[in-house]
């Protein structure tokens, strides 16, 4: 088991003939996923190294019977392309696109939710996702995650930040902690999946045993992932909150990591967290120290 | 980005929100003539990005063109908490019969826009929501479905706005949301939203953050880009296409992802020291990027050292490396490097680096974040 994403599953990605689409999209190959087919307007009839390519999702979809879609394309491009996935059936998107203006976000958000209620948006901003050994769907370096064990304890990853969420999967593989799905939220402010979208899967995921949670300054996620854990989660969780240090009404780097108001401080987030029974490190390293412990007593 | 209330009112004038004849001056002689084309009594406005104008002198009336030279001339130049007043708004001076308050922003946990109206304005809306959240009315907006006349109209009712002001405050929210969505605001607000005794709504103030990521749709925004307030690092940052911000310590940081690099900042002060700066060179640190890097924070007088903390999932350690090799052949640094690598290929950037012939005075390489951190702040101190 894994969440999400696993062998199964069939992924498209739109975007596929350009720089970054193919790069990722080949690695994503590479690393087991089934990559069966790619998308871009009038180029149908082509391939990337064996890939083919079709003008539309739908007829991908027709052709191949993809069920998730991974979106490489420019920010312009991208409302137009979750919105195409999501009518042409396909149930999980991750757009790893950086620059979608929020106002776009908020737009394909309600439409999806109108709509597509049955869909799931992954990002824009996000790493993308790994089931180890499973399924790799974005830019993660898919050799850095630690592969589930049978008899566990495994851990699931969700985090907002991509270099974290790397640096979490690496020292969990230093400490031969199993994974069994990493999911990158990304940092925007409209993000299609959030943290307690993850956490109530990873609640109900029999292979999961314990959470990594990464949140960053800014919004409320966090706030609200702590309440959800009150109610809902009862696996043993660790936690890391990036920006303690970081100035009020200073954007640090995403669109969504910005302390405004007294609100989204890493500290209020922290005690959130802690409140509701999270162990709580200081740094990455503390928090997968702390995760160590947990599994050691599981 | 965040508009100057001179830019913010252009912009509502851009979507027929009234506000005030007006013009920004630089200096008393043009303050003279904008008073002149508004008509007396104006209005004297220090033109900064904080709160508090009015109560630090910021804010004057003038009804002839001797007080406007002796009010510009005050308030050009007058520091207002740290912020250094270069430009000033003279605007025709309105009379006010009541003040409102109106603003349009995204709820990031609804998922939803939402309008905060209330029958109390001029004063700070938080202050208002301490003492009486009840005169807050809070409207969530579906992004898809958008704010019709009918439904600002049952948000003025529900504020408590006086009757005869009802038309006009609604009327004004529609072209406000407009404004917010079509404008790609991040927030629009206005404070005070004010009532003439003629009966006329107009802005008094504007207060309006643009969404970076919609600048390719707005070439208008070019202008408001140019009076940015950036600080001589944040200049040299922004030409080279880093995501910087300065801050105050003295170690510097370069680090690879938003995310990242505030960790080293936070990673940074647990140990006991202060960053200099938020880096964050994003996926592809190769010699050009990350020399460009490096000459902004050698640009820095108050870097003590630099902390690099580079970790390679799709970037690569050994390019990393050959990228720092490459860019102190290329700058000749104030301060030394320590530098913590991991993730893809860390061992061959190590190598890398260790047989690149740099002494030991100039860059130190460290095994994890902690390590290096402590490293750094050390050769901070000693200094």
């Amino acid at each position: 088991m894994a969440i999400f994403v696993n062998e199964k599953t069939k992924v498209l990605v739109q975007g596929l003939t350009g720089g970054q689409g193919r790069f990722h999209g080949l690695r994503n190959r590479d690393y087991g996923t089934q990559v069966v087919a790619g998308v871009t307007p009038g180029k149908a009839g082509q391939d990337v190294d064996g890939i083919p390519i079709f003008d539309t999702v739908e007829s991908a979809v027709a052709a191949t019977g993809a069920t998730a879609s991974f979106i490489s394309v420019p920010p312009k491009a991208s409302p137009a392309a979750i919105l195409e996935a999501a009518r042409a059936g396909i149930g999980f998107i991750v757009c790893i696109t950086e620059g979608v203006p929020a106002q776009d976000e908020a737009r394909v958000f309600a439409t999806l939710q109108r709509d597509f209620p049955k869909t799931r948006l992954l990002g824009p901003n996000c790493p993308g996702i790994i089931s180890p050994g499973k399924c790799n769907i974005g830019i993660t370096a898919g050799e850095i995650a630690a592969l589930p064990t049978a008899s566990g304890p495994n851990v699931g990853i969700v985090s907002r930040s991509g270099t974290l969420t790397y640096q979490a999967l690496y020292e969990l593989k230093q400490r031969n902690i199993g994974v069994s799905t990493c999911v990158g939220i990304g940092g925007d402010p409209v993000p299609g999946t959030s943290f307690v979208d993850c956490l109530a899967e990873f609640q109900s995921d029999p292979e999961t045993h314990a959470i990594i949670m990464i949140g960053e300054i800014g919004g409320t996620a966090e706030e609200e992932a702590a309440e959800f854990i009150m109610a809902h989660v009862t696996k043993p969780m660790s936690a890391y909150i990036a920006g303690v240090t970081a100035p009020a009404g200073k954007k640090m780097g995403h669109a969504g990591a910005i302390v405004s108001g007294g609100k989204g401080t890493a500290q209020g987030k922290m005690d959130a967290l802690r409140d509701a029974g999270v162990k709580v490190g200081l740094n990455p390293t503390e928090a997968c120290e702390l995760m160590a412990q947990i599994v050691a007593s599981l | 980005m965040d508009l100057f209330e001179y830019q913010g009112k252009q912009y509502f004038a851009r979507y027929n929100i009234p506000v005030s004849a007006g013009g920004v001056a630089l200096t008393v002689e043009q303050a003279v003539e904008q008073a002149e084309l508004a008509k007396y009594p104006v209005v004297i406005k220090a033109q900064v990005q904080v709160g508090g104008r009015g109560k630090a002198g910021g804010i004057k009336l003038a009804n002839n063109v001797d007080e406007v030279r002796t009010h510009a001339k005050n308030i050009l130049g007058m520091d207002i908490k740290g912020h250094i007043v270069k430009r000033i708004w003279v605007e025709h001076a309105s009379d006010i019969a009541e003040e409102y308050y109106a603003s349009f922003t995204l709820d990031r946990s609804a998922k939803r826009h939402l309008l905060m109206l209330s029958a109390q304005g001029g004063v700070e809306i938080e202050h208002v929501a301490v003492v009486d959240p009840t005169a807050i009315v809070k409207l969530h907006i579906n992004p898809v479905e958008g704010l019709s006349l009918e439904t600002a109209r049952r948000a003025v009712v529900d504020a408590r706005i006086s009757e005869k002001a009802q038309d006009g405050v609604a009327a004004m929210l529609v072209k406000l949301y407009e404004c917010f969505t079509k404008g790609d605001c991040d927030l629009a607000e206005i404070n005070p939203l004010i009532l003439k005794p003629n009966g006329e709504v107009h802005a008094l103030d504007a207060k309006v953050t643009l969404d970076d990521n919609a600048a390719f749709r707005h070439p208008e925004w070019d202008e408001y880009r140019a009076t940015e307030e950036l600080d001589e690092r944040e200049k040299l940052a922004r030409e080279k296409n880093l995501q910087y911000i300065g801050l105050d310590g003295t170690v510097g940081i370069i680090a690879n992802g938003a995310g990242l690099a505030m960790s080293t900042l936070d990673v940074v002060n647990q140990v006991g020291g202060k960053a200099a700066n938020f880096l964050d060179i994003g996926g592809g640190a190769n010699a050009e990027l990350m020399t460009s890097a490096l000459e902004v924070i050698n640009s820095d007088a108050k870097v003590k050292s630099i902390f690099i903390n580079i970790f390679g999932g799709i970037t690569r350690g050994d390019e990393v490396a050959k990228g720092i090799v490459e860019a102190m052949k290329r700058v000749k640094l104030r301060a030394p490097i320590v530098i913590r690598l991991d993730g893809t290929n860390a061992t061959e950037g190590r190598e890398i680096l260790a047989n690149a012939g740099i002494p030991e005075s100039q860059l130190i390489s460290r095994s994890t974040m902690l390590e290096a951190a402590r490293n750094a702040v050390e050769i901070a101190g000693k200094k």
